[in-house]
């Protein structure tokens, strides 16, 4: 079932598994607090850290991550454009980050099966940030720094605190996909 | 030389600043057609950002491309001062340093550590007739440039093969390279010069069709059936897929129909000068 809604919720991190439990493919949510970047070479590195019985340099439980390489701030501004990159390239990692405790994903474009089974199996959510809307996205980003392997520059792991980031539920946790349920509302022969 | 690298800098940063006039009008008409509400939203927040970009020098988006540039150079043009590929590259260098653009480009495909300056440049050089130099920045994003295919088909599969290819593609592109979206389709050539048909039909303006007449009935056709595929605006569902498909052809081997299918987003971006 897609919910269609004029409303947008309002969701504050860290979110618990109750908070995502009620989301639904096709609900408006902004997001708030503090919400964490990271690329496909910052996840390889956390990955490489569990893989070898190491902590993370990030408490991830209840956490949101945003799939962004943000271009380089100006000097008046907190970030860069940061807008969402395609999410397929973490799906390799993402279930991995879920099984601890991660609760969301912000990014575009299709997830895997094994993460569509992660989701739903752990409680989490992945969220559609508008590709391609970075000047309008960073607005909401109101503080940015570095937390964890600076010297990958903009694939560097930064922590955010945003203020009403409009989001799309994709996949929630009953397994549903708005991709796949979006598209054949439209398509005609 | 000192002209060249100025103008290839300055071309950068237009080219990811200031989204095409072109690109905006094709906006406001899919605002008009799109069925899906949110799909509405999302065209509106595309055309508020592009004017946040305008407005504050900044990027429309984040990934700010991989420079492609084309020169058409005059063949009564001598370059003096050193060679065209440096001072382009310099250009380059300069624009996405000075102009807070995102530097995406790896050294080594296999190594990838960043070159952190946007270098090299993939560079299209043409020797055309006459005394002048003109320069096409389109700067090319990872996302869409990822979903874009090429195939060698029978000559046999005809216009139909083409036509199940090209849907093909977007269709298994989907929600990935950010719809709404430009198709840039190249038939005929060689494996190499399909591809590049394809990337050079993405410079003409949004929704101007081919001066050629069976070509632009296969343009329209070709907007038509993608857009009946309902992945709409960021693939959330909707009428508007695509902004545009722009088909360039070019003569082909006897026993080859070779077609390429390059994706771009809804951010066409390229700035042209001439020198």
């Amino acid at each position: 079932m897609i919910v269609v809604t004029i409303t947008k919720i309002k969701l504050t991190t860290p979110i618990s598994d109750e908070d995502v439990r009620k989301l639904r493919i096709g609900q408006k949510v902004l997001l708030n607090g503090v919400i964490y970047t990271g690329r496909d070479a910052a996840h390889k590195k956390l990955v490489e850290l569990l893989n070898n019985g190491q902590e993370l340099p990030l408490d991830l439980h209840g956490q949101i991550i945003y799939y962004v390489g943000p271009s380089p701030a100006k000097p008046e501004q907190v970030i860069g454009s940061a807008g969402p990159t395609t999410s397929g390239r973490m799906d390799l990692y993402a279930p991995r980050l879920i099984a601890l405790g991660l609760k969301g994903m912000v990014g575009k474009g299709k997830r895997s099966p094994e993460v569509i089974k992660a989701m739903k199996q752990h409680k989490a959510v992945y969220f559609a940030a508008v590709g391609g809307a970075a000047a309008l996205i960073s607005k909401c980003i109101k503080q940015c720094e570095v937390v964890a392997y600076p010297e990958l520059g903009p694939e560097a792991i930064h922590r955010l605190e945003v203020e009403n980031m409009p989001v799309i539920v994709v996949n929630d946790t009953l397994g549903g996909d708005l991709y796949a349920e979006g598209t054949k509302i439209y398509a005609t022969s | 030389m000192g002209r060249i690298t100025q103008a290839v800098a300055k071309l950068c940063k237009d080219a990811n600043y200031y989204l095409g006039e072109d690109v905006i009008e094709a906006f406001n008409n899919a605002y008009e057609q799109e069925l899906s509400l949110t799909g509405k939203e999302i065209i509106e927040q595309l055309i508020k950002n592009a004017d946040i970009a305008r407005a504050e020098d900044v990027p429309m988006c984040q990934d700010t491309g991989f420079a492609v540039v084309f020169v058409e150079l005059g063949q009564d043009v001598h370059i003096v001062g050193g060679s065209l590929e440096d001072a382009i590259n310099e250009g380059v260098r300069q624009g996405y340093t000075e102009g807070y653009l995102r530097k995406s480009i790896v050294g080594h495909p296999l190594e990838r550590v960043n070159t952190g300056d946007n270098t090299p440049a993939v560079i299209h050089l043409k020797l055309v007739p006459g005394d002048q130099l003109k320069i096409t920045v389109a700067p090319k994003g990872g996302g869409s440039e990822n979903m874009s295919a090429i195939k060698m088909l029978k000559p046999a599969e005809g216009v139909d093969g083409v036509k199940k290819f090209v849907l093909d593609t977007v269709k298994e592109a989907g929600p990935n390279p950010c719809p709404p979206i430009i198709v840039g389709v190249g038939i005929g050539g060689t494996f190499e010069k399909a591809a590049l048909l394809a990337k050079e039909a993405l410079l003409r303006p949004v929704g101007v069709p081919s001066h050629k007449p069976e070509i632009a009935e296969l343009e329209k056709e070709l907007l038509k059936k993608v857009n009946n595929l309902g992945i709409g605006p960021q693939g959330l569902g909707g009428r508007i897929t695509a902004l545009a498909v722009h088909v360039n052809i070019y003569p082909a081997h006897i026993a080859s129909l070779p077609v390429a299918v390059n994706i771009n987003c809804h951010a066409s971006r390229h700035k042209e000068v001439i020198l």
